[in-house]
């Protein structure tokens, strides 16, 4: 009887395991291995070694690909403060409020190509955004975003933050409804103000949930592809160029596999890294959460 | 008074995350006027649905439609199919091994994507599916986010009434297409939501699996046409529109199982 269940229970799961393991599990051995080869899809692969590795320790478009990566993870700070404020914000009880919940949700549920699309018209030398800093007086001319050396990685930033806001803001509104108002309140009974109330007692409640999304948003920043593929793919002069721009491109355009899966290694090196600090980081402190 | 710069403040915030789309709409319905202007022109004046006509007559926007639609509809059902078998003996049957392959499959939640695009690509030559339709939904059908969705769904149903169905003698099978699938219509429908929209959207894997553009989705297909009609600024812009409409109509009507499949995806 108990071998006829797992048999049944295998033949369920056969179709969902067997598609994993092609397309999921696999990946990751022959991406390994894939890495120690010489590959252009045409001929055979060559035995290199460790080759591809040394090769790239000497590669400049590797440094600023890297680079630029780990630069992209300052947007994470600025969503997650933003998105929990704005949780925060639209987590009552008031007329219409679901609608303004859409509303911010909307940018999410967009696909990049029409968002890269828009922004590229909101970025323009007559565009919106210059329109808005001119009038505000921030700047006294327009400034073309998507070609300045300097200011175009956070331009797309910008963009990453104006996407993402509304799902880690749906996030943290299912942490601020689990956090019982009490402590909220006797806080602000004893005196407390708003903003103390908010950093010392609702950020500390909410804390596995800013590590689940500081999680998920440093591996996007690090991993950051969409947004530079449909805005600049890479430029002016590889100042947004990163390290997926890179996968690509040795992949797709050269067809050089092996030296993709190797620098794909690094980048799930650097994912790795940045998770630990990110779990040491909201690990301390000691509320034990998790 | 608080209560009215609350409102202020929100509604600020609402223009901020749609002004994009409202000021694309605008540039999708004027034939006529300078497109980017010093301050923007914002008037509703000289509207007409012309670009809309013209993206739809000259360039090959139903094709890419048509293409969305059949992806979208195909890798939905056989995500729906796949993922309710496989999480169906993962919540309700104890048998050998279940705990490894539960670990495995949550496993490959930590596993770089992005390895998966390169050798996907290999795998996909060798199988000779490149540039066919089956490449572009097959890497994605066996969602992890699905079978977790429903493995919560099935857990939650009383034993009490597949013990009554094995009573009238019902098998496996039956006991899950008649009893068990009906009672996990609501996270079906978030399952199917979350597909239509990952679906509709995909345009990473498309460009790289499909090498003739007419077989390109919606969204590949856009980004395509930019690249070839930069300057028709008014065609891409209704182009646009098209491509984003179905999405913000489907969500809007069905944004209670959205916030739920967030939540539910994300913290388990």
């Amino acid at each position: 009887m108990k071998r006829r269940t797992t048999l049944i229970a295998y033949l369920f799961l056969l179709p969902a395991l067997s598609l994993l393991a092609v397309f999921t599990f696999y990946p990751v051995l022959f991406g390994t291995v894939l890495s120690l080869f010489e590959y252009d899809i045409i001929n055979p692969p060559r035995y290199v070694g460790l080759g591809q590795f040394q090769k790239l320790l000497g590669d400049r478009y590797f440094w600023i690909a890297l680079t630029n990566s780990a630069k992209y993870v300052l947007v994470v700070p600025v969503i997650q403060l933003c998105s929990i404020l704005l949780a925060v914000l639209v987590n009552r009880r008031l007329r219409a409020i679901g609608l303004f919940r859409a509303a911010y949700y909307i940018p999410v549920i967009t696909s990049w190509p029409v968002v890269g699309i828009m922004w590229t018209w909101m970025y323009d030398q007559q565009g919106v955004v210059n329109w808005v800093l001119r009038s505000l007086a921030v700047i006294d001319r327009p400034i073309s975003w998507l070609s300045h050396p300097t200011l175009t990685l956070y331009a797309v930033m910008f963009v990453t933050l104006w996407k993402g806001l509304g799902w880690y803001m749906v996030i943290y509104l299912a942490g601020l409804q689990s956090i019982p108002t009490e402590y909220e309140e006797a806080a602000m009974i004893d005196g407390a103000s708003r903003a103390r109330v908010f950093w010392h007692i609702t950020v500390p409640l909410l804390r596995p949930y800013v590590l689940l999304a500081s999680l998920v948003s440093t591996m996007a920043a690090v991993k950051v592809f969409e947004e530079i593929y449909v805005m600049t793919r890479g430029g002016p002069f590889f100042s947004t160029y990163t390290m997926f721009m890179y996968i690509f491109d040795e992949a797709f355009q050269e067809l050089n596999m092996g030296y993709a899966a190797a620098l794909a290694m690094v980048l799930a090196a650097v994912i790795l890294v940045f998770s630990v600090i990110n779990f040491r980081f909201f690990r301390r402190g000691g509320l034990e959460y998790y | 008074m608080r209560k009215l710069a609350l409102y202020v403040l929100l509604v600020a915030l609402a223009v901020f995350t749609t002004f994009p789309f409202l000021w694309t709409l605008l540039i999708s319905l004027r034939t006529r006027g300078p497109i980017f202007s010093f301050p923007p022109d914002l008037r509703l004046t000289g509207v007409s649905a012309a670009n809309y006509i013209g993206v739809w007559e000259t360039l090959p926007l139903p094709r890419y439609v048509l293409n969305s639609l059949y992806i979208t509809v195909v890798g939905v059902g056989l995500t729906l199919i796949i993922c309710s078998l496989a999480a169906y003996p993962l919540a309700r049957m104890q048998f050998r091994g279940k705990n490894v392959v539960f670990y495995a499959i949550l496993a490959t939640l930590m596993l770089p994507e992005h390895i998966g695009l390169i050798v996907n690509f290999v795998t996909m030559t060798r199988l000779r599916l490149v540039d066919t339709y089956a490449s572009v939904y097959l890497p994605s059908i066996a969602s992890i986010f699905g079978i977790f969705l429903l493995r919560q769904a099935y857990l939650s149903i009383p034993q009490e009434l597949e013990d009554a169905a094995r009573m009238d003698g019902a098998g496996d099978l039956l006991i899950w297409w008649r009893v068990m699938l009906p009672l996990i219509a609501p996270a079906l429908a978030t399952l199917a939501i979350f597909q239509f929209v990952a679906f509709w959207n995909s345009f990473l894997w498309p460009i790289i699996i499909l090498k003739t553009p007419d077989k390109y989705p919606l969204a590949a297909g856009l980004l395509y046409l930019r690249g070839l009609f930069a300057h028709n600024t008014r065609f891409i812009a209704a182009g646009t529109i098209i491509a984003t409409l179905p999405i913000v109509v489907v969500f809007l009507f069905t944004q209670r199982y959205f916030m739920r499949g967030i939540t539910a995806g994300a913290i388990r």
